[in-house]
């Protein structure tokens, strides 16, 4: 039966985590993004163990109607929950010990015995080179398997919370000339010689959240350490589907992100709406939108966008829960929610005039903040490609 | 509503609407595609086809059972998913089609059972009877809530006096709910005019799109109704559920010429290989399913508030705006991905593009 609207369960992990964004988050995301560089804050420890005891994002128990299967479970969860902590502040909420893009990984993909080994542990993700991005398969970071021990040798960058994690997913090349297929996902602990964390970068946005350059000299790590096979397939089919596997996982981070955009656009446009409602513009909605004025559409509109953002998330999500392939949907809310996240932060620090542009409110900070979630996970742009192959029906070697 | 705060998200169709579904889907290719572009030369339906789209049953579904019709609980979501299926065969037929529908769902949603009775029987036919409402004037800053239609109290009930735009097959309705701003008295009501009443002028209006939908303007010089024909309208419900109603025609609408550009492109070939494969071109396409699939979801979700009794005020309102600029984006989009040849009236995507303008101005026409 269509219904867009969420059922109570959800509605109450939405509003405990907005609790969380509103009374942990706000009051000290000016803070932090101020004092940028630091170990994990404080305030968020205690978050971090409330959260590990409670097991989150990997239980698929949500609530059933009854009657037939359709199921609102733990990607519905994580998309409402990540969209509220959002609101307060993505940058300390990245920041929460054990929530790393790595524990995803491990999860998708780790076996029994290497979730139970790394489980615990906060881990990051370090995919990006300084000479490839986007272009993931262009990874030059080697392994190389010594007697029980794979060598790493290589540089990443952008690796979010790898300075402060306790461990890292590494994505490297068994042999460089074999290709996607020979691309595998290591687990690098923190404190392993010949892995040092060279900087901590200095952004626009996000910034309590630490964004490190790791380089890995010879750096030797467990022969268990792999995930997934060591094996490199060698059909082109198996080729390409040991590859897809890996991309795979983003379908399922990608909605995540969007929530991310969408919740600290919603924020903006919430302060925005109080800074001009005080200042006596009125949202009564009772007039055509071209007979309103100029400050009544550009809300209007953005909230329409916000919405229209928002229901491509939860479309996505709820594919996924409902174990339908989301390649393309989890591609369009990405793509949506990031340049309307962005364009609505703008718009806001805008349409306050002063206001929006000072530190008194946290209008610019969110303007700030928002551009980067257009880029990682996927750019705007690789989620254009993505959902036009598969609209176009082309492979990547047509469409490229 | 306690059982509906436990039901969960869900985008399945129900097997009743599954099934009525197919049955639209396979009168929209059969009946509408392959007549929207000879109707749209003509400005006229083609012979027959209002006749033929009535069994499907869209005006006799709702009708109460005492008044001949089938009984059918009142359901948004069904005429919206109605709606979009026809407006992907034909925006005017769909509309045109779906005028008796918002009259008698305006009806049932506001009329005494008096009313009904006498509105609704005649209705409730085995053959096409076609009804309307007139809300538009002919004024660029036009809005519903400050009309130029009056309507005066007097002895014998109400003198309509003014001037109405762009209403669906007014010539041959059987009624038209004239909505004016009442003297006298706060607010606007309905006001249901015969066929032929005296001070009724109907004239034929021409438009850049939606030809074939036979749209008039309705002049209105001391036209008396009864005090029994007046219509006591709730005027946001009628316009949000209208709002929807043509947003999910856009969509219908947005999802041919999406249908069509990708075939297009994918054979189209230019320096060497398919034009898809240019991301210019690819990310035009991207972009308008993208933009589709949002406007699908924003219908969709004020159509079930709506279904279910929740407030949907400003879903319907962001739904309008939203897709009123989506639609038209996408259809001229439509229009460039096929160059030239998108301008010559041999493809479609011409004819799309000019009916999807409509998509931000017409107001009251398909009341889910």
């Amino acid at each position: 039966m269509i219904n867009l609207e969420l059922p109570k369960k959800l509605l109450m992990a939405q509003q405990m985590s907005h609790q969380v964004a509103a009374t942990v988050f706000r009051p000290i995301a000016r803070k932090y993004d101020k004092i940028e560089h630091c170990d994990t804050p404080q305030e968020l420890i205690p978050l971090g163990q409330v959260i590990k005891g409670m097991g989150t994002g990997s239980s698929g128990a949500g609530p059933e109607s009854a009657g037939d299967s359709i199921k609102n479970g733990a990607n519905m969860t994580q998309v409402l929950t990540t969209g509220e902590m959002s609101w307060g502040c993505i940058g300390l909420m990245l920041s929460i010990p054990g929530l790393g893009l790595g524990n995803a990984a491990i999860q998708a993909v780790g076996t029994p015995e290497q979730k139970e080994r790394f489980g615990g542990l906060h881990c990051a993700m370090a995919i990006t080179e300084p000479g490839c991005g986007s272009d993931s398969a262009a990874v030059k970071t080697s392994a190389v398997l010594d007697g029980d021990e794979w060598v790493l040798n290589g540089e990443k960058i952008f690796a979010t919370s790898a300075s402060r994690g306790d461990a890292v997913v590494v994505w490297a090349t068994l042999d460089k000339s074999k290709g996607k297929a020979a691309i595998k996902s290591f687990v690098v602990e923190r404190g392993t010689p010949g892995m040092e964390i060279v900087r901590c970068e200095d952004k626009m946005g996000l910034r309590v959240s630490d964004t490190a350059a790791i380089v890995f000299t010879d750096c030797r790590i467990p022969k268990d350490n792999i995930l997934g096979s060591a094996e490199i397939a060698d059909t082109a089919e198996a080729r390409k589907k040991a590859f897809g596997g890996v991309m795979q996982t983003f379908d399922n981070t990608r909605p995540p992100v969007a929530a991310m955009a969408y919740g600290v656009a919603r924020a903006a446009l919430e302060i925005t709406k109080d800074v001009l409602q005080k200042e006596g513009v009125e949202f009564g909605y009772d007039k055509s939108i071209n007979n309103s004025s100029a400050l009544q559409a550009e809300i209007y509109r953005m909230e329409a966008e916000l919405e229209a953002a928002r229901l491509l998330i939860l479309k996505a999500a709820w594919m996924a829960d409902n174990k339908q392939p989301n390649s393309t949907q989890a591609s369009m809310c990405k793509a949506k929610a990031g340049r309307v996240g962005n364009k609505i932060t703008l718009k806001c620090v805008e349409l306050c005039g002063s206001l929006g542009y000072g530190e008194e409110l946290l209008l610019e900070k969110f303007a700030r903040d928002s551009k980067i979630l257009d880029i990682f996970e996927g750019t705007q742009q690789i989620q254009q490609l993505i959902i036009a192959r598969n609209v176009l029906g082309k492979s990547s070697s047509e469409l490229k | 509503m306690s059982d509906q705060s436990s039901a969960c998200f869900d985008l399945t169709l129900t097997e009743e609407q599954r099934i009525s579904r197919e049955s639209i889907r396979r009168f929209v290719e059969s009946q509408v595609k392959p007549y929207a572009r000879q109707a749209d030369e003509a400005a006229q339906a083609p012979e027959g086809f209002y006749d033929q789209a009535n069994e499907l049953g869209l005006s006799l579904m709702p009708i109460p059972e005492a008044l001949g019709g089938a009984g059918m609980p009142r359901s948004p979501i069904s005429n919206m998913l109605n709606a979009e299926d026809l407006g992907q065969g034909d925006m005017s037929l769909a509309i045109g089609a779906l005028s008796p529908l918002s009259f008698i769902n305006t009806i049932l949603d506001f009329g005494t059972e008096a009313q009904q009775e006498a509105y609704l029987t005649p209705l409730a036919s085995e053959s096409f009877v076609a009804a309307s409402i007139a809300l538009s004037e002919p004024r660029a800053t036009f809005e519903a809530s400050a009309l130029s239609t009056t309507a005066q109290p007097n002895e014998n009930g109400y003198l309509l006096n003014g001037v109405k735009t762009l209403v669906p097959l007014a010539a041959q309705s059987r009624f038209i709910l004239v909505i004016a701003k009442l003297e006298g008295e706060e607010g606007n009501a309905g006001f249901v005019v015969e066929a032929g009443s005296t001070g009724m002028h109907i004239t034929a209006e021409t438009f850049m799109g939606l030809r074939p939908l036979e749209l008039n303007r309705v002049e209105l010089n001391n036209v008396q109704v009864a005090a029994s024909a007046r219509i006591g309208l709730e005027m946001n419900r009628l316009l949000d559920l209208s709002s929807i109603g043509l947003a999910a025609v856009a969509v219908g609408c947005c999802q041919a010429v999406l249908d069509y550009v990708v075939p297009y492109v994918n054979d189209r070939t230019a320096f060497g290989e398919p034009i898809s494969h240019r991301q210019s071109v690819a990310f035009m396409v991207a972009d308008m399913a993208t933009e589709l699939e949002a406007m699908r979801m924003m219908v969709y979700r004020a159509a079930s508030r709506a279904e279910q009794g929740l407030d949907f005020h400003e879903n319907a309102y962001w739904c309008r705006i939203f897709c009123a600029e989506k639609a038209m984006e996408i259809g001229t989009n439509g229009i460039q991905l096929l160059g030239g040849h998108g301008f010559i009236r041999e493809h479609p995507v011409e004819m799309w593009y000019r009916n999807l303008r409509a998509a931000a101005l017409l107001q009251g026409s398909v009341v889910i």
